[in-house]
């Protein structure tokens, strides 16, 4: 792509930039627009979890059902993500390094959980292990558990999160191309050691980025795993289940307080981001290209 | 890979079915919203006096939801023990679709399965400041109405019966008024919540409406745990006698072995401390003599229809004619917009 | 590994020759997981809305309450796209093209409605948005404008989930942007408006298009965000995913299952022409 010389840019700048009122207009409004949509919600969350000073915070924190839900939130994105990933490490080294007939529909049906309506993806599950669908007897005979029980909020879980990181992969290593792993595979070195030596150290930032953004969403799914669920109390609640009981329990604070938990770990996702792009902005405007 | 993460859903799987610890029997009470309190508090005196015939603790758990969202989970295999459902409707057909439950399971407990009973009231702002007295003056314009939908909500369809009783004694039984005059609140409703706790939450946490249309025990429940004097409670010249009933799912109960203890578990709240406490969070209690007479005070005696009234003619028939698909209830927004 | 080297060696008609091994291994993996995890669960929906028949089928889609909702899903969800399009190119724009303190910190707070759980968002926009919620009071007693419990409120709702979309398919692009044309452009004696409007955009329309699909099609869906903002009345602020939960909660599989194949068909039409939209930019601008 264009490589663009420091002091060249400089000078283009001038010619081709707006006025300075201009840039100031549509920073103005580039800033506000992002304050009212996306600070001042996080910022309620935070206010709002302290509105009844700290002793509430860490009551909610504490409680017994907060901390069954945490536990299983972390079990639940502790299978799905790396489930998940194994996936997007295969399909992204498919996708990318071969060219085959049908690859875009392939794109395609990868991306489909992206659009299917988190209820919609909950129903499925619903149809597919429910007491009246084929498969429900057989495995209630079996004596497993799948529907209202936590295997069927991993798999909603898994469903949801499943194009995150074959979607940060893809375009990443079609981007880099595949010269330096035939480089490496007609020197001898063997598949395995190639994707290890070669591949992997090139989309590692990729790689975590997405296994950040699969977490973050494995960890705050609601719609689909409100669905397959069951709710009880303590056992098949999720936080994002738990905060919306705590909310219609009236107790706002609280449910503040547990999202804040989730905002919190939405942050640190971000920050984790935004400081790898800082140190390795090279590797990384690469990514960016898709 | 794969097969590793089957290995470790079917150990989670089991872990989720076998209760671990074998000393406690587990019993899972499915129910619907308001009842939050007041399980917590009765699971805790029941596990606390109990222990099965071979010496085993007992430990209750609870799902709470909309009533009838609560029963389809039941019907799609959420194992319930015990179902504890806003009305009777919720727990037919679970009967009719699972076969888990006797199709006689009214008869089974005392007082029709319903071991408290409720009404439908009205709950305003502080200072009342629109002068809502009665459920005429729901139809006003300019009158913000808080109400659940009655497709997810037990609740809600009592109070939509409850609105529908008035105007059918107002209107002398003219079906067309009387689905005007309750159509007529529904499009002054300004949110409509799958759950009736949803719709407190949306009248009290977010100041929307001017009327909350709610259970007695919920509001009560209101009154009592919110900002003390910001709301006040009306009653309606005439409402309907809710009555939420309790079944055990003996499919699910013999299958996990806890028959005994879900019968005991129901049998419990008839008992002198169950109706205490049933009283206590604001439910009137079917055996009144044993709750305390001050809790007893706070209910206001009005005139109140039932359900099996020759005006709905039960359950089986109030149903299908007002909520399902194409009934009474989906015809009020029909032309709306 | 081993098993697919001689894969590599027999290149097949429908794809091209190469050295690397592994083609068969992540491709039959990838379609085995894609299938165990999405399509075969997928095609459950299906086959259930297949046994309902044609007629049955029709009766529940076209169904006055059913086509109000869906209306409102996309049409709620185009108006969040189109604003979440001028916007987001705008912010875009302002995070490529301007240096300032903080930009870093602004460019990663884009992402925050993807890594904020949608039920988050939702509590956090109705007290934000309600009748007695800051935003709720001044936006009333400015403009008189109901946003919390309106049909508003859904859109504003799918404008936050759906704004990263738009900023990260187009940011990329404009950083690649030829910065030469608008020179010869700017030489050639067109204003900056010109500039901008007849040589900068048309280049981004791939990207620009892609972003507003991906936000619209994920505002389709949205549910958990949604539901804690809208009235959830029927014919005015029913969204269709909520009406599936409905029809479920009523007991009604099939009318859930109906709306929900209703959906996914659309999503999937959706997501293929954004696909082909990335063919054409990367064609369009030599990629690959």
């Amino acid at each position: 792509m264009s490589e663009v010389k420091a002091p060249a840019a400089r000078r283009q700048k001038q010619a081709i930039g707006e006025g300075p009122l201009t840039r100031a207009a549509l920073l103005g409004v580039a800033l506000v627009f992002l304050g009212l949509m996306l600070i001042a919600p996080l910022l309620v969350v935070f206010v709002e979890a302290f509105s009844r000073g700290f002793g509430v915070y860490i009551d909610a924190l504490a409680m017994p059902d907060t901390m069954s839900a945490l536990q299983l939130t972390l079990l639940v994105a502790a299978i799905a993500v790396p489930a998940n990933l194994v996936f997007g490490v295969a399909a992204a080294w498919a996708i990318a390094k071969f060219d085959f007939k049908g690859k875009s529909f392939l794109l395609t049906l990868i991306d489909l959980p992206f659009a299917v309506s988190p209820v919609v993806s909950g129903l499925v599950f619903v149809l597919l292990f429910g007491a009246n669908s084929a498969l429900g007897p057989v495995l209630d005979d079996m004596g497993i558990k799948i529907l209202f029980a936590v295997p069927g909020i991993v798999i909603a879980t898994i469903f949801i999160t499943f194009p995150f990181i074959a979607r940060e992969l893809i375009p990443l290593m079609q981007q880099q191309g595949s010269s330096e792993e035939e480089a490496a595979v007609s020197l001898g070195a063997g598949g395995w050691r190639t994707f290890f030596l070669v591949t992997l150290p090139n989309v590692k930032w990729g790689l975590l980025y997405g296994v950040l953004l699969c977490n973050a969403r494995a960890m705050g799914e609601f719609g689909a795993v409100s669905v397959v669920s069951g709710h009880i109390r303590g056992m098949t609640n999720t936080l994002p289940l738990h905060i919306e009981i705590l909310y219609n329990d009236n107790k706002a604070a609280a449910a503040f307080a547990v999202a804040s938990l989730l905002a919190m770990l939405a942050l640190i996702t971000l920050a984790v981001k935004t400081l790898l792009e800082a140190r390795f902005a090279g590797s990384l405007a690469a990514q960016r290209r898709h | 890979m794969r097969g590793r993460l089957i290995a470790l859903a079917a150990s989670l799987a089991l872990g989720a079915c076998g209760g671990g610890n074998t000393n406690e029997v587990t019993l899972l009470n499915v129910s619907y919203d308001p009842t939050r309190e007041l399980y917590e508090d009765f699971n805790q005196a029941f596990a606390a006096g109990y222990k099965t015939p071979d010496g085993k603790t007992v430990k209750i758990n609870m799902s709470h939801g909309g009533s009838g969202k609560q029963s389809r989970a039941v019907i799609d295999g959420l194992e319930a023990d015990v179902v504890t459902m806003g009305l009777q409707n919720d727990i037919d057909v679970i009967a009719k679709e699972t076969g888990k439950i006797p199709a006689d399971w009214r008869g089974k407990l005392p007082a029709n399965s319903s071991p408290y009973t409720s009404t439908i009231v009205l709950m305003v702002r502080k200072g009342n400041p629109k002068a809502i007295k009665d459920w005429d003056d729901l139809v006003k314009p300019g009158v913000s109405v808080i109400t659940p939908n009655p497709k997810t909500s037990g609740g809600a369809r009592w109070n939509y019966l409850a609105a529908w009783a008035y105007a059918a004694k107002k209107f002398n039984g003219d079906e067309a008024q009387i689905k005007a005059f309750v159509g007529q609140i529904y499009k002054n409703t300004a949110k409509l919540d799958s759950g009736a706790r949803g719709s407190t939450t949306t009248f009290t946490q977010q100041g929307t409406g001017d009327v909350l249309i709610t259970w007695e025990n919920e509001a009560f429940y209101s009154l009592a745990e919110l900002e003390p004097g910001a709301y006040e409670l009306i009653y309606p010249s005439l409402s309907i006698k809710a009555e939420p009933p309790v079944a055990v799912v003996v499919g699910n109960a013999e299958k996990h072995g806890t028959l005994q203890v879900a019968e005991d578990y129901l049998k419990h709240l008839y008992s002198p401390e169950g109706q205490r406490i049933v009283a206590k969070h604001y439910y009137r209690p079917s055996d009144p003599s044993a709750a305390d007479p001050k809790d007893l005070e706070r209910f206001k005696q009005i005139e109140m229809v039932t359900i099996d009234d020759p005006l709905f003619g039960g359950w089986p028939q109030a149903q299908p004619k007002h909520f399902d698909a194409g009934g009474l209830f989906d015809q009020i927004y029909q032309p709306a917009r | 590994m081993s098993a697919s080297a001689p894969d590599g060696a027999r290149a097949s008609r429908w794809r091209r020759r190469s050295v690397l091994p592994g083609f068969g291994l992540s491709l039959g993996y990838t379609i085995a997981y894609l299938s165990l995890v999405v399509l075969i669960p997928l095609a459950g929906l299906g086959i259930r809305s297949a046994t309902l028949g044609w007629n049955e089928f029709w009766a529940i889609a076209f169904d006055p309450r059913v086509t109000s909702a869906l209306e409102l899903s996309f049409g709620a969800a185009m108006v969040a796209a189109i604003i979440n399009t001028i916007f987001g190119v705008l912010v875009a724009w302002v995070l490529v093209r301007y240096k300032f303190p903080g930009r870093r910190w602004l460019d990663a707070a884009v992402d925050l409605p993807f890594a904020l759980p949608t039920a988050v968002a939702g509590i956090a926009l109705a007290t934000l948005y309600a009748p007695n919620g800051p935003f709720g009071i001044a936006l009333e007693s400015l403009f008189g404008v109901k946003v919390g419990f309106t049909s508003f409120g859904v859109t504003m709702a799918l404008i936050f989930v759906g704004l990263p979309f738009v900023v990260r398919t187009v940011q990329p692009v404009l950083e690649e942007i030829d910065r030469e044309t608008e020179e010869v452009s700017a030489t050639l004696g067109a204003g900056r408006w010109r500039t901008v409007t007849r040589v900068i955009l048309p280049g981004m329309l791939p990207a620009i298009l892609t972003g507003f699909a991906l936000s619209f099609a994920r505002g389709v869906g949205e549910y958990g965000s949604v539901i804690f903002i809208a009235s959830n009345l029927p014919y005015v602020s029913e969204i269709a995913p909520l009406l599936i939960v409905i029809k479920l909660e009523e007991h009604n599989y099939a009318g859930a299952t109906a709306i929900a194949t209703i959906m996914l068909v659309i999503s999937f039409a959706m997501l293929f022409v954004i696909n082909l939209l990335q063919a054409w930019s990367r064609k369009w601008f030599g990629h690959e």
